[in-house]
């Protein structure tokens, strides 16, 4: 009993990991290429979240679209949204301090956020693919397990295959870990620079609208500000893990999930958040560029 | 005089403690005239609040260049020991005493409890370096807050009683007092913070800042800024000087955060969330970093503009043109193409930049 | 010389920031009508937007109605943002008092609530909060917790809602007297007031009354998307009642997570629990058989509450939720009593505060609104009224018993 007790535990931390770990790789990618904290990365989430709402309800006023629909409408507009902001906002500011960018990525998430709730009123909104998932358990034993996280874990599996592929094997994902190595050599090797970082914040944005679906199915009511804490959570996952690696952010996003969880479950509800953070520390402390980060190299 | 004058670093400090003293004078004397709102006059000690905070921030941020993203978390530390401490200077005179002394005592409690803090975060952040050291600082501020949520404190004829997450044994007696109720947080602050008070310890905080930079000690921080390697090669023991600076800037905090909270009526943990550390980090980047006077000045303006009657009178808009405002000003301040065009389209800007040429320094923005 | 500038330039915009503020005072009377200004505060923006919103709507409607009617008694409704902080709400509250503000509605959520309440306080300007419900907006009221006063009596504040431990209490004795569940389990927002507050007052209770609570476990803001933990805590230790003081928000979730594991214990919910059928797409055949007490039922047949709902409807597009009938029951209180006191707008804050107190607090006042009948106040500000208990059956609210 106790044991299977431990096994759900187990089971609820990966897949709460799986979404934080496919945020998490959204702001790993932007981080090692542009070099900058994207925090508006979350609200891209909530964005993602609510087209797919709109797009799949059967509520007056939405479409009621088939969920794959929704789905692919979701990603594309999250891909075109990421790369508008990326165009508008932090293209004009390529070669200003970090901070000016991490300020202005914070404007853009008040703005997301602000938008969002003057376009969809304030009121909770229930996510509609939830009823695709539930009532389906698969039961091995005594352990039960839910379709929502089945899928996923096997997204976020499917996803973090496909990622090394496209960067390890395609032209582009090549030219993306040149400009993350160093954007002069690569634009000397007839890199587009520009180009490179608009594929990265396409694909970032893509990503955090399927977890944005994710989510949604996972915990199924939608509000304006639903993107900030897993946004902070996947941050903190992706430095754990070494930000700017995407095993590192896979890695990052399942500890974070599994220990979150643990953490409720028999130390205190209380104090999770507190525990998640505090083993943060200590594993920076240990490994002060992550599990898996790279090193840094001083030169003088 | 003249000679004194031709130093930058004095030059710079003089002007600030003008400008600061002049604005003073002239709210103080508008307020005892009642010539402000009650808007205004309500915020007059949280503009000091906040300034105090983009001061002790801009130390870390300007002075010490590590980014940090929990500076709320010190000054929550000071807001609930200071309000504490209030508390019970007032339970124990019998709910009499108010006024400067208490202030004092209060701001000073939180100050010390909050450059402890500092120390015990300071001594393994420090060790970090860049956007890891951020998200640490980060993990402090979120820790931080959530233990507050798990406190209790109670006052009664036999002293405090402390409990943290257990309440079952927070036995008071009956004319005793919870001062500090978990989620709750303080209710029933006296309100002793005076814009005087807040004027001084702005006061205060530049005297410490400006004294700090122009020191040994400020100038090791300063050369470990911008050369990490080149202060290590000559034997400056960087760190020593770093944890310094953390903990100068954690006891600014921790005033402004006592005074803070006895100028309002009630304070939760939560409002000292990720949110308020960023948003003191816009204040001090909007005030540029290094820069003292702009920090005052962009903590000044952007507490005082949503509550502007023309910012209240776009309604449900008024976040949303606020987030516009923030990144506009980013993008015009920091755009070299966007930059130019401003310096053409106002000659005057161009003049300005002249004279800067000659008398900046000012901070670095790494 | 730059920064001599500069200097000049920071003054100028100084100090035209502090000028642009004009205050303009004085209300309107002639021809014998009296237009009252009340004010009011609530997060209209971020995360608890939905609430401020809400209260909002529901008092624009009470306020349009009553002017509608053209007697001597009018309002002028003014309405400001929060964003649930204590900090902006006195900043909202100051803006509500330059404006010349005569009648307080409070601020809608509890932390605020005990910042403004204590500015009114200040000011003697009556306060009337539809739902801000923690026992410090009131002030002088035992903490469930240590027995002891933490904050003094405000007496210038009422509440239209139920106060939290009057919620917990009334719960702990529901649950006891129509022997709902043998073993109980709790969920509770631990960094919420509100939340905080009921759970307390709802574990004296349950201890007093014997009521065997095997789980007792929380969330926080940051946290309140997963409750597996939770739901398998309460699951593991047997509970057959989950009781849960929180708002439907993160009850939905729980409803939805409960389900996916096939674990269907009762619940039992408090005021905040309203809304759940409001949802946007909640599938709400999960919230059946929940069982909850509140003073508000949108379903309700009688004639008030379904012409206020269809009111609603028509003008904002949504069904209300219990913090609307709140904020459309504040407006018409202090609408019979300023009728009953004959009233004048040219009567100072201070003068109708007084006198509204006075006639809150005579033991004559009673009001019928949509959130109960014969509602009446005494000196502890507190309302006094019956929770209904309801259950949801078929999608909709059924009186319990």
């Amino acid at each position: 009993m106790i044991f299977l007790g431990f096994l759900d535990n187990l089971i609820h931390g990966i897949s709460l990991g799986s979404i934080y770990a496919i945020i998490a790789l959204g702001y790993s990618m932007v981080y090692g290429i542009a070099k900058m904290l994207n925090f508006a990365h979350g609200d891209v989430i909530m964005v993602g979240a609510y087209i797919s709402y709109y797009a799949v309800s059967s509520v007056t006023g939405c479409f009621g679209l088939h969920p794959a629909l929704g789905l692919l409408l979701s990603v594309s507009i999250c891909t075109l949204l990421g790369v508008t902001i990326e165009f508008l906002a932090y293209r004009p500011l390529r070669k200003a301090p970090s901070l000016a960018v991490l300020i202005t990525a914070i404007g853009i998430s008040y703005f997301l956020q602000n938008a969002a709730q003057l376009i969809c009123g304030s009121s909770t909104k229930f996510f509609p693919y939830v009823e695709f998932f539930h009532n389906k358990l698969f039961t091995v034993g005594e352990l039960s397990v839910s379709l929502t996280t089945i899928v996923t874990i096997a997204a976020c599996i499917v996803i973090m295959i496909g990622l090394t592929l496209f960067t390890g094997k395609t032209k582009t994902g090549k030219a993306m870990r040149a400009c993350a190595e160093d954007k002069g050599a690569a634009q000397l090797m007839g890199i587009n620079v520009n180009k490179t970082i608009s594929i990265t914040f396409a694909i970032g944005s893509a990503l955090a609208a399927i977890a944005g679906i994710l989510f949604g199915c996972a915990y199924p009511s939608l509000s304006p500000t639903l993107g900030s804490m897993p946004g902070i959570k996947a941050f903190t996952a992706a430095v754990f893990g070494g930000i700017g690696s995407i095993p590192g952010a896979l890695l990052g996003g399942i500890l974070l999930g599994i220990i979150e969880n643990l953490a409720k479950g028999y130390i205190s509800t209380e104090l999770s958040d507190a525990i998640v953070f505090a083993v943060l520390i200590i594993v920076l402390l240990v490994k002060p560029t992550g599990l898996l980060g790279k090193k840094i190299h001083e030169k003088v | 005089m003249k000679k004194l004058f031709k130093k930058k670093s004095t030059r710079t400090s003089f002007i600030t403690y003008a400008v600061v003293v002049a604005v003073f004078l002239y709210l103080q004397i508008r307020n005892a005239t009642g010539g402000l709102s009650s808007t205004m006059a309500g915020q007059l000690v949280p503009i000091c609040a906040w300034s105090i905070m983009a001061l002790s921030l801009n130390l870390t941020v300007g002075v010490l260049g590590e980014l940090s993203l929990g500076h709320a978390g010190f000054m929550s530390i000071g807001a609930f020991t200071g309000a504490i401490t209030a508390a019970v200077i007032r339970f124990q005179s019998g709910g009499a005493a108010g006024g400067a002394l208490t202030l004092i005592a209060s701001v000073a409690v939180g100050a010390v409890f909050a450059g402890i803090a500092g120390v015990l975060i300071g001594i393994p952040v420090l060790r970090l370096k860049g956007d890891y050291l951020a998200i640490v600082t980060l993990a402090f501020g979120e820790i931080i807050r959530a233990l507050i949520n798990v406190f209790y404190v109670g006052i009664d004829k036999n002293g405090l009683h402390i409990s943290f997450l257990n309440t079952e044994n927070l036995s008071l007696d009956a004319g005793g007092k919870l001062i500090l109720n978990g989620a709750s947080g303080i209710s029933g602050i006296q309100k002793i913070s005076t814009f005087f008070a807040g004027f001084v310890l702005i006061m205060l905080c530049l005297i410490v800042i400006f004294n700090f930079v122009n020191s040994r000690s400020g100038r090791a921080v300063m050369a470990i800024r911008d050369n990490r390697i080149a202060v290590d090669s000559i034997g400056i023991p960087a760190t020593r000087y770093k944890l310094l600076a953390f903990v100068i800037s954690a006891t600014l905090a921790g005033m402004g955060g006592a005074l803070f909270a006895l100028g309002q009526n009630s304070i939760v943990a939560s409002k000292f969330d990720f949110n308020t550390s960023i948003l003191i980090l816009v204040f001090v980047v909007l005030g540029s970093q290094g820069n003292m006077l702009g920090s005052i000045i962009a903590a000044s303006v952007l507490t005082v503009l949503p509550e502007l009657p023309f910012m209240r009178g776009f309604k449900d808009y008024r976040m949303l043109i606020y987030a516009i405002i923030l990144i506009l000003v980013m993008i015009f301040k920091n755009n070299p193409t966007l930059k130019r065009f401003m310096q053409k389209l106002f000659p005057f800007a161009e003049l300005k930049k002249r004279f800067a040429k000659k008398a900046e320094g000012g901070g670095n923005d790494g | 010389m730059k920064k001599f500038v500069s200097l000049a330039l920071v003054l100028v915009l100084v100090i035209s920031l502090f000028a642009a503020c004009g205050s303009d005072n004085g209300s309107g009377e002639a021809d014998g009508v009296s237009v009252f200004k009340l004010g009011g505060i609530g997060p209209l923006t971020g995360g608890a937007a939905i609430y401020g919103t809400a209260a909002k709507n529901g008092a624009e409607i009470a306020v349009a109605e009553i002017n509608a009617l053209g007697g001597s008694i009018q309002f002028d409704l003014r309405y400001e943002d929060d964003a649930h902080d204590a900090e902006k709400s006195v900043n909202a509250y100051n803006t509500l008092k330059d404006w010349g503000m005569q009648i307080f509605l409070g601020s809608v959520t509890s932390t605020p609530c005990v910042a403004t309440s204590a500015e009114s306080c200040n000011d003697n300007i009556f306060t009337l909060t539809p739902s801000a419900s923690s026992t410090d907006v009131l002030g002088g009221v035992a903490n469930p917790l240590t027995g002891t006063i933490d904050v003094e009596r405000k007496g210038n504040t009422f509440q239209m809602c139920f106060m939290d431990p009057n919620q917990g209490l009334a719960s702990a004795n529901y649950i006891a007297e129509n022997n709902l569940g043998s073993k109980i389990a709790v969920i509770y927002k631990n960094d919420d007031v509100y939340s905080t507050g009921v759970y307390f007052s709802f574990k004296a209770q349950a201890d007093e009354l014997g009521l065997d609570i095997v789980s007792t476990t929380t969330f926080t803001e940051s946290s309140q998307t997963d409750f597996s933990v939770q739901i398998a805590d309460a699951k593991d230790n047997g509970a057959d009642l989950i009781f849960m003081p929180m708002y439907y928000t993160p009850a939905s979730l729980i409803f939805t997570q409960a389900n996916a594991i096939g674990y269907k214990p009762a619940y039992f919910g408090i005021d905040g629990m309203d809304g759940i059928l409001t949802v946007e797409g909640f599938d709400t055949s999960l919230a059946e058989g929940v069982m909850l007490l509140t003073p508000f039922n949108a379903d309700a047949q009688d004639e008030k509450t379904q012409n206020f709902v269809a009111a609603y409807q028509e003008k904002y597009g949504e069904i209300p939720n219990q913090f609307a009938a709140d904020g459309y029951d504040c407006v018409y209180a202090i609408y019979e009593a300023l009728t009953a006191l004959n009233a004048t707008a040219d009567m100072s804050a201070s003068e109708l505060c007084d006198a509204l107190v006075a006639k809150f607090t005579d033991g004559s006042f009673s009001f019928n609104g949509l959130t109960g009948d014969n509602m009446t106040w005494d000196e502890t500000g507190a309302v006094n009224k019956t929770p209904k208990g309801m259950v949801i059956e078929n999608g909709a609210y059924v009186g319990l018993n």
